[in-house]
């Protein structure tokens, strides 16, 4: 089975069951942690102003492709636990046809208990983030019809 | 002794649990908490005279109407104006600021300089900025050194008889410079510009007096003196006062009003206008009053006390790094990791209940100064104990240690 068949459900579901196996906050933010340290999650040639993201706190990059009708997202961040936090996301959004990014919600989020990062007053960026994920799924939808 | 457990137990919200664990509250500088005195205030507020004030003839606005103005005498007490009328209530230091800045437009013309200093909060930036906008007056900015304190040689060059007005503040809120504002009024003074004081930092930990410091205007915020959020203070020499035109037209601030002309109404109500946080303004007098009770000397020897001891152990922990360290400064201690960004530092400090601040505290002319995006800012009270700046330095350890 190829990743890109997995459906935007089924991933959550196995982040919610990943998540679940740690006792406290401690392990579930120094797994995040651990997320954004090692993955390489953006080309720095797309670091650019243009893909900038400016929360008050931290700064979000973000870069979209399409291959395969399916869109690629790479994201990056200044802070560790923004970055933690876009790579879970991007494993949900990336690699899926623009509808289906379209439909998806981050409700799951909240049941990993790191609802907080997302609050629209919270200032990091990935409220706005997830808007430009959903802006670009629009966009490449578009392109497809 | 300082009593600072006894003075504890004036705050209730200092029991609550955060994230599971006892609250630790440092921050301070973005918003002081209420003690009990001030919260009965308030309810006694509603539950007994809640009416509007200058307007009744019932007894309940009567007794509301005297309970503000007495309000306002504490605060004409507290910073020794001359006069009750000097006194505007405002909803706050950027609401006194705007104030004046809009009274100014009228004053100002092409070629004028007003100067700000490099060490200011964006409530004291924007404002001027759009005054330089309307009138066509020039903005200079007096520099700030290594330690985040003002160049005062800088300060004397850039003053010329072409300033009009100099405004900075009293205390930093992103570093806790404590700047010499005595020095400042003076020499702006000897080439005839008027001078405001943002002293929405200051008046936590010191009673400025404002005939002393012959300053023009002062302002501040009741939500950083134990008082509640939406209500501050502008004060104004009368003669100033006199000069500016109003900032808002509406009911109360009035004499007279047809459809050729309205006459406005005597100071402090020409500023005044709608009806005010009446509420407010009394519970901002009464926080006045409970920290006079303490004491300001008390306050600040023992902040010290706090700001020394968070200095050393923090010191203690490899790669931190403070920022703002002049002599003079308050209990507040702005500081970064090193390779470790503050947002993540201040996201693991709330988990174990501590509250900070993080971000570039809205000076972000500082931040760009020290070339980083913002600071974890640590701000102390009265009511702080060196039992929680022990919880904060295990809690930067441990961020630390998470984090790199
Ligand atoms: C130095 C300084 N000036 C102005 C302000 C703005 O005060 P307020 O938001 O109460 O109007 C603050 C608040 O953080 C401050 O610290």
């Amino acid at each position: 089975m190829k990743i890109n068949d997995v459906s935007i459900q089924d991933i959550q579901n196995d982040i919610i069951d990943e998540f679940s196996m740690f006792d406290d906050w401690e392990e579930r933010y120094q797994y995040m942690i651990d997320l954004g340290k090692t993955l390489p999650l953006i080309d720095e040639q797309y670091k650019t102003d243009d893909n900038i993201i400016k929360g008050c706190q931290s700064k979000v990059w973000v870069h979209a492709q399409l291959e395969d009708e399916k869109v690629v997202f790479t994201a990056d961040s200044d802070a560790i636990i923004t970055k933690g936090i876009i790579a879970i996301l991007i494993r949900v959004f990336s690699n899926q046809s623009p509808s289906d990014i379209i439909a998806a919600n981050t409700d799951f989020i909240d049941e990993i208990g790191l609802k907080e990062h997302l609050s629209p007053t919270r200032a990091n960026g990935l409220v706005s983030m997830i808007k430009q994920l959903k802006m670009y799924a629009i966009a490449y939808q578009t392109q497809l019809n | 002794m300082f009593k600072v457990e006894a003075i504890r137990q004036d705050f209730p919200i200092l029991n609550r649990q955060v994230n599971g664990k006892p609250l630790v509250y440092f921050d301070n500088a973005a918003t002081s908490q209420t003690p009990q005195q001030v919260i009965d205030v308030i309810v006694d507020y509603y539950s007994h005279y809640n009416a509007n004030i200058h307007r009744g003839v019932h007894s309940l606005s009567q007794e509301a109407t005297d309970k503000y103005e007495q309000a306002r005498h504490t605060i004409q007490t507290h910073f020794n104006a001359k006069h009750p009328c000097e006194i505007i209530f405002t909803s706050g230091t950027t609401h006194g600021i705007n104030l004046v800045a809009n009274g100014f437009s009228a004053l100002l013309k092409q070629g004028d300089e007003i100067i700000v200093s490099a060490l200011e909060h964006h409530s004291n930036i924007v404002p001027w900025q759009m005054l330089c906008e309307r009138t066509g007056a020039n903005l200079k900015v007096i520099p700030m050194n290594d330690e985040g304190a003002l160049v005062m040689s800088a300060f004397e060059e850039l003053l010329s008889a072409n300033t009009k007005l100099v405004f900075v503040n009293h205390i930093s809120n992103a570093l806790g410079t404590i700047n010499p504002i005595e020095s400042i009024i003076e020499k702006a003074h000897a080439v005839g510009a008027a001078v405001l004081i943002d002293g929405a930092q200051a008046c936590p930990h010191i009673k400025p007096d404002v005939q002393k410091l012959d300053v023009d205007f002062y302002v501040a915020s009741g939500h950083k003196m134990c008082g509640p959020t939406g209500v501050g203070m502008l004060y104004g020499k009368e003669e100033w006062l006199k000069k500016l035109p109003p900032y808002q037209g509406g009911g109360e601030m009035i004499a007279e009003v047809t459809f050729e002309k309205t006459t406005y109404a005597d100071l402090p109500h020409k500023f005044e206008a709608g009806t005010p946080n009446i509420c407010g303004g009394i519970a901002f007098g009464a926080a006045i009053d409970y920290l006079n009770a303490i004491g300001f000397d008390d306050i600040a020897t023992y902040e010290h006390e706090l700001l020394e001891y968070a200095t050393e152990k923090l010191l203690d922990i490899e790669g931190l790094k403070i920022y703002g360290t002049s002599e003079e400064k308050t209990s507040v201690i702005s500081f970064n990791l090193e390779g470790i960004h503050p947002y993540d530092v201040g996201t693991i400090l709330d988990k174990m209940g501590i509250a900070v601040r993080t971000g570039h505290h809205c000076a972000q002319p500082i931040m760009d100064y020290f070339k980083i995006p913002g600071t974890v800012r640590a701000s102390f009270a009265f009511y702080n104990t060196k039992e929680e700046i022990d919880a904060l330095v295990a809690g930067v350890k441990k961020a630390k240690m998470m984090l790199s």
